[in-house]
């Protein structure tokens, strides 16, 4: 099959046998190793756990470890290219950066009101705001949903699906101390209200998560927030 | 523009929206029932003029888009044109009053 990479401004083309089961974490892998060992990309687990491997494949970001050949291959070929939306190092591996920058600034670390000294706090996994937590919560921060999204590729200050998902993850955290705060943060044309519900990001998440649904859960806290004049 | 504003222009987003799904529907039934039924103008101008309810409907129409349109016209301006800020903002606002200006004298114009 031929491989098409992209490598600075243009995509260099690639022969690479066929195997069976093979994913497109091989074949970039097998490039780099036996056809031109100056390919730059990034993998760690390569079991779709950590989520470094994310790329885009045909033009669609995937984990390229969970990703098989036969589900992308056209008429022999298929392209590979850097996760959109972020700048590119080198070849396949962007900076990621501004990306978990994001998460900070939608105030994605957990802030609890209780000490060390304190007992542990007895949530219920089938409490509403737990089942809303635990909706999003599994998010890995591989990248998929910010590169599928069109909202951040026309707003560059705009937070983006995952760094959004984590402060409705957060917001829903009984545990938390600064929901307030966290709303602040997320509200604004670079924050929740910018999201188009284009469901690009769900569509796209491989850990199937929805954070389209997490944003839309940010606008109503916010539309509420507002009405009750704590915003 | 804070945070506060945003959400609040998304709720009067949100808000006329449901404003217009119903004036639109209104309006279209109008439009359908005055062509079938052969209505003249003279015939519409007949029925509108003096009318509290057609001049407080389309009142209401009128205030919806003044409301809705120059709101969604901002992130257009902003991912589009990369334009954003108090000088769209303001540009904007003169468009909502241009809007209520020609909706609003096309309304008078039927009542009166």
């Amino acid at each position: 099959m031929r491989v098409f990479v992209k490598r600075a401004n243009s995509y260099q083309e690639f022969e690479v046998p066929r195997q069976p089961s093979q994913t497109v974490l091989d074949v970039v892998t097998y490039i780099q190793r036996v056809l031109d060992p100056t390919l730059a990309y990034r993998f760690a687990c390569r079991v779709g756990m950590c989520g470094s491997c994310a790329m885009m494949v045909n033009g669609v970001p995937r984990w390229t470890c969970r990703t098989h050949v036969d589900r992308v291959l056209e008429k022999e070929q298929f392209t590979v290219a850097p996760l959109r939306n972020l700048p590119v190092i080198r070849d396949l591996v962007v900076d990621m950066r501004e990306f978990f920058d994001k998460w900070a600034r939608a105030k994605g670390e957990f802030r609890g009101r209780q000490t060390r000294q304190d007992d542990f706090a007895a949530v219920s996994p089938r409490s509403e705001n737990r089942k809303l937590a635990d909706a999003g919560i599994e998010c890995i921060g591989c990248g998929v949903c910010y590169a599928a999204c069109d909202v951040v590729k026309w707003n560059a200050d705009y937070l983006g699906p995952a760094a959004l998902n984590r402060a409705w993850t957060l917001i829903n955290d009984v545990r938390d101390s600064e929901p307030l705060e966290r709303l602040r943060a997320v509200s604004g044309d670079a924050g929740c209200h910018a999201c188009h519900s284009h469901v690009s990001c769900t569509e796209r998440c491989p850990k199937h998560l929805s954070p389209t649904a997490a944003i839309a859960g940010l606008k109503r806290e916010a539309s509420k927030a507002v009405l009750r004049g704590e915003l | 523009m804070n945070y506060r504003a945003e959400s609040l222009l998304w709720l009067l987003q949100r808000a006329s929206a449901a404003v217009l799904a119903f004036c639109v529907v209104v309006h279209l039934i109008t439009i359908i029932y005055a062509v079938q039924g052969g209505l003249t103008a003279t015939e519409i101008l007949a029925r509108t003029r003096g009318s509290v309810g057609w001049f407080a409907f389309y009142s209401l129409f009128v205030l919806a888009v003044t409301v809705h349109a120059p709101i969604g016209l901002r992130p257009v301006l902003d991912e589009w044109l990369g334009w954003r800020g108090r000088s769209r903002d303001l540009i904007l606002l003169a468009f909502s009053g241009f809007l209520a200006w020609a909706g609003m004298s096309a309304v008078v114009a039927i009542f009166r």
